[in-house]
């Protein structure tokens, strides 16, 4: 089972708050692998909103690689931020951990944002195939304003392996996901969260209709749609596809993952289109056990269960500033003072949308659309 | 001078080439006659019998040969009259003094072409040996990184759909005050789509099951949709459908199969105007699994006044449909126009699917499919479907088994993306050894989105006596003795359909149940799991490969 931590301010704060609420809620052996993506960043990087940013991993032979592909496609290096590495033990370190931003290629600077997101995609994919054979190169994200450090090992270690504690890397949205692996192989593709052009989430729980939902996704000719090193990647593709290829917005992704029955759904206004959408995306429910936790591109926090709530999540806070949490002791370590009698366990019905700006907090409720 | 053939019997068959040799004891019979009287292909006989016996009379032995009249209950050795090991006489008997016993040395195929006519049956292949689907074992099992989930409190839907599924990125679908709404302005079909239970019963024409069969499936199925809630369909088979269901409203349980002899039709399309509900869905046979390639035929002898009229022709004929749709020519023909044009007499609010046998050109139909919108599903039917009558070697050695042939075309559905928009219904052999919800939950994992159950149902339902070593298997002839496949009324009043009726729903409600009990340690409720691969496994490399699964020892 995993840690889930996301935090989402209207001021920049700093990924060990998620971290002190991982190393609170941990139980046993959560050395799987920590996964960090910050949104909306601050410092250097409050200045460098409009550019792409690659994050990922490399060899000393894959930066070599990186640096020349990267300027062959044309994108041009504007800033190097590294993560000042203090060796721990036990955990290995690797070459090189960055967060690169550059400037688009020339012809793209005038392209519309979703062609600009799909040349990301693109190279990142490319990266992550070259690198992949012998490991030289990890590509997490390549997006604007927005960061991805994932190692394995301990969360606490690793923020300190990782200096978090000193670094001055803030953010305004931050997921970070401590994992304790079950089914597939400890991998650096499998950490969460998982990033596609703006739409990020991590999971907790196992997918017991992955293999179909897979399928369904890796053939929708889509190129982004690969990896699946975790059954949970597919949680996040299902947003992006939901959301931004099929255009629907956020709160369906709850009546695609989690359909309602027949007769649950005459009772909905839009009862019509519901039904269709059940039908195509029938293949896209799934059974859990699920908590799901992620952002949109417009800076929207969600978080949502599967049908039966076999996992539990917590979302509280204040105005300002919300937490989505796997465990509430990880809400009190975050935000301790709170209301805690307004805390929402969402329930089987529920979707918690946090807007932008941790502004406010809203609960959506399935039958009610 | 006699010949010497007659003299030695040299032509005759010994007991040993039959397939049955019945067991009959002398010291048990009362010589009441139900035996003789009931064997629906005369194998036994009464007959009278000359015997020797040694006899003693007196205080001292003393042995004395003598002859006796006895009367005995004899098998003939006759090939038009061998012994099909149905076993009636047995049911009848009241002193357990007959039973036929199966003979493993029988060279009956050796003989039974009499006439220059190669040998003709109904029943299912005959091959004992366990099944591709009886192999399969569900090895994905929910324990405690997934909680499984509990068939008895958790929320199941075991439900399936039949009809063409839109693709998601066309759904005529637009954006008003944040919620979804159906573009009405657009002039995208939306297909007719039905949710069913994954099990349906296939295709079994009036005309080859008699009327208390037929009757007690149809109300067996009204039954469990209007009271148990178990949206069931069942399917016509080729042979019209009684005039009074045709305008009653559970004709929307019934799936109306049109096929190459077109029987029935003409009654079906005048009753349109009447109809007070759609049909469940149209299916068009191109093929079956029992007799890939090969027409169906209703024997003169079974076409009696209501066959006749049903099917609008006249009684005491021979019915065969041609092997193929005669008035086509090409695939476009065969599946496109065809399919137009039943879609259109139901003004597109029926689903239209085609029913094949299983074979390697599957693929080349299914892409066909794939292409036409108006395309509901394909059925496939494996080598191991049952008919009413066929040629042997037809039912024995034609026909593609399901498994692989089933997920061959889901997989490449898959690589078209189109996997939820086309549904596969697997049948052929489904629950052949009895394990009908496990066959079904396996063919569903390997991509079927509902299986069809034909065999398996007379013998659930009715007691069919049929098996894999050839037994009984004279659906074809009209002397079924269950009752089942006659249209005989001194047969078939032996069948009581309220019986049928109450095992169809018996049926049903198991399987349910025991789908459920498959389905929640895997963690899977909500969504039938079609496609769910992983949860398979087998223990033959070579057919893990082939079905891309893995395998399990």
């Amino acid at each position: 089972m995993c840690r889930l931590a996301a935090i989402t301010s209207n001021i920049y704060f700093s990924p060990m708050e998620n971290i002190l609420a991982l190393e609170t809620m941990k139980e046993g052996h959560d050395g799987s692998g920590l996964g960090l993506t910050l949104k909306d960043l601050g410092g250097n990087f409050a200045e460098l909103k409009g550019y792409p940013i690659l994050s990922g991993i490399c060899s000393k032979k894959g930066a070599k690689t990186l640096d020349d592909f990267m300027d062959k496609a044309g994108f041009k290096l504007k800033e190097i931020w590294a993560p000042k590495i203090k060796p721990v033990k036990g955990i290995t370190q690797r070459d090189h951990y960055f967060a690169r931003v550059y400037d688009y290629p020339t012809s793209y600077k005038n392209k519309p944002m979703r062609e600009k997101e799909d040349l990301l995609m693109n190279i990142r994919l490319t990266l992550r195939k070259m690198g992949e054979p012998d490991e030289s190169i990890f590509a997490f994200s390549f997006y604007p304003d927005v960061i991805t450090l994932k190692e394995v090992g301990d969360p606490l270690q690793l923020a300190e392996f990782f200096g978090l504690d000193r670094e001055n890397i803030k953010a305004k949205i931050i997921l970070a996901q401590g994992r304790q692996n079950t089914n597939y192989a400890i991998y650096l593709y499998a950490c969460h969260p998982f990033f596609i052009q703006g739409y990020c989430s991590m999971t907790n729980g196992e997918n017991t209709a992955f293999v179909p939902i897979r399928e369904f996704l890796m053939s929708r000719g889509f190129p982004g749609y690969i990896g699946y090193n975790s059954d949970s990647e597919v949680f996040t593709h299902i947003l992006h596809y939901t959301v931004r290829q099929l255009g629907f917005p956020l709160t369906y992704y709850k009546d695609v993952i989690t359909p309602l029955k027949e007769s649950e759904i005459e009772q909905r206004e839009d009862r019509e289109a519901l039904k269709l959408i059940k039908q195509s995306l029938r293949p896209l429910c799934i059974d859990g056990p699920n908590v799901v936790i992620g952002f949109t591109p417009d800076g929207s926090c969600f978080m949502v269960h599967d049908a039966k709530k076999l996992r539990p999540g917590v979302v509280g806070g204040v105005k300002g500033k919300f937490a989505l949490m796997s465990e509430e002791c990880g809400l009190d370590s975050a935000i301790p003072k709170r209301d805690k009698s307004k805390d929402i366990f969402p329930m089987k019905y529920d979707t918690v949308i946090v807007k932008p700006h941790a502004e406010e907090v809203k609960v959506w409720n399935q039958l009610q659309n | 001078m006699e010949p010497a053939s007659k003299l030695d019997h040299n032509h005759q068959l010994s007991l040993k080439e039959l397939p049955y040799i019945v067991r009959w004891k002398d010291h048990r019979c009362t010589r009441c006659g139900r035996c003789t009287a009931v064997c629906p292909v005369k194998a036994i006989e009464a007959s009278v019998k000359v015997k020797r016996v040694v006899y003693s009379e007196g205080p001292v032995p003393t042995p004395i040969a003598g002859r006796k009249i006895v009367h005995v209950v004899e098998q003939v050795t006759d090939i038009e009259r061998y012994c099909t090991g149905c076993g009636t006489c047995t049911l009848v008997c009241p002193n357990d003094a007959i039973e036929p016993e199966y003979n493993l040395q029988n060279k009956f195929m050796h003989y039974k072409n009499r006439g220059g006519e190669g040998y003709k049956r109904g029943g299912r292949r005959n091959d004992p040996s366990i099944s591709t689907l009886d192999r399969l074992k569900f090895t994905r099992i929910s324990m405690l990184t997934d909680p499984a989930l509990d068939a008895g409190r958790h929320e199941f839907r075991v439900r399936t759909l039949l009809g063409r599924i839109l693709p998601s990125d066309e759904l005529p679908l637009k954006k008003m005050n944040g919620k979804l709404v159906v573009d009405k302005e657009s002039d995208k079909f939306i297909p007719p789509v039905r949710e069913i239970f994954p099990i349906m019963i296939g295709s079994m024409s009036v005309g080859a099951l008699s009327p208390p069969m037929w009757e007690g499936l149809a109300m067996g199925v009204a039954y469990l949709n209007e009271v148990e809630g178990l949206p069931v369909v069942m399917c016509t088979g080729e042979g019209g459908v009684p005039p009074r269901l045709l305008k009653s409203r559970f004709l929307k349980y019934i799936i109306i199969q049109i096929a190459s002899g077109y029987f029935g039709w003409d009654e079906i399309i005048h009753a349109i105007p009447h109809m007070v509900e759609d049909p469940a869905a149209i299916e068009i046979k191109y093929g079956q699994g029992a007799k890939p390639g090969d027409g169906g035929l209703l024997m003169a002898q079974k076409v009696l006044k209501l066959i006749a009229s049903i099917r609008g022709v006249p009684q005491f004929v021979d019915l065969a449909s041609p092997p193929t749709h005669q008035t086509k020519y090409s695939i476009e023909e065969a599946v496109a126009k065809m399919i137009q044009s039943m879609s259109m007499t139901w003004g597109f609010r029926v689903p239209v699917y085609p029913k094949i046998s299983g074979t390697k050109t599957a693929r080349a139909v299914l892409n066909n499919l794939a292409r036409n919108p108006y395309a509901a599903a394909l059925s496939i039917d494996g080598e191991d479907g049952g008919t009413g009558a066929a040629y042997n070697v037809s039912i024995d050695k034609m026909g593609h088994p399901i498994a692989s042939n089933l997920r061959e075309c889901y997989l490449d559905l898959v690589r078209q993306g189109k996997q939820n928009e086309l549904p596969l219904i697997a049948a052929g052999g489904v629950g052949k050894k009895g394990n009908l919800a496990a066959n079904a939950a396996a063919l569903i994992m390997l991509g079927a989105s509902a299986v069809s159950i034909g065999k398996y149902t007379l013998q659930a339902t009715a007691n069919c006596l049929g098996d894999e070593y050839n037994r009984c298997n004279i659906c074809n002839t009209g002397k079924c003795p269950r009752g089942i496949t006659t249209q005989d009324p001194k047969l078939y009043r032996r069948l009581d359909s309220d019986k049928v009726a109450e095992r169809v729903v018996e049926v049903f409600k198991a399987a349910n149940v025991e789908l459920k009990k498959i389905f929640a340690p895997m963690g899977r409720s909500t969504e039938l799991p079609i496609g769910m691969s992983d949860g398979l496994s087998i223990d033959d490399k070579a057919m893990a490969d082939r079905l891309e699964i893995s395998y399990a020892c």
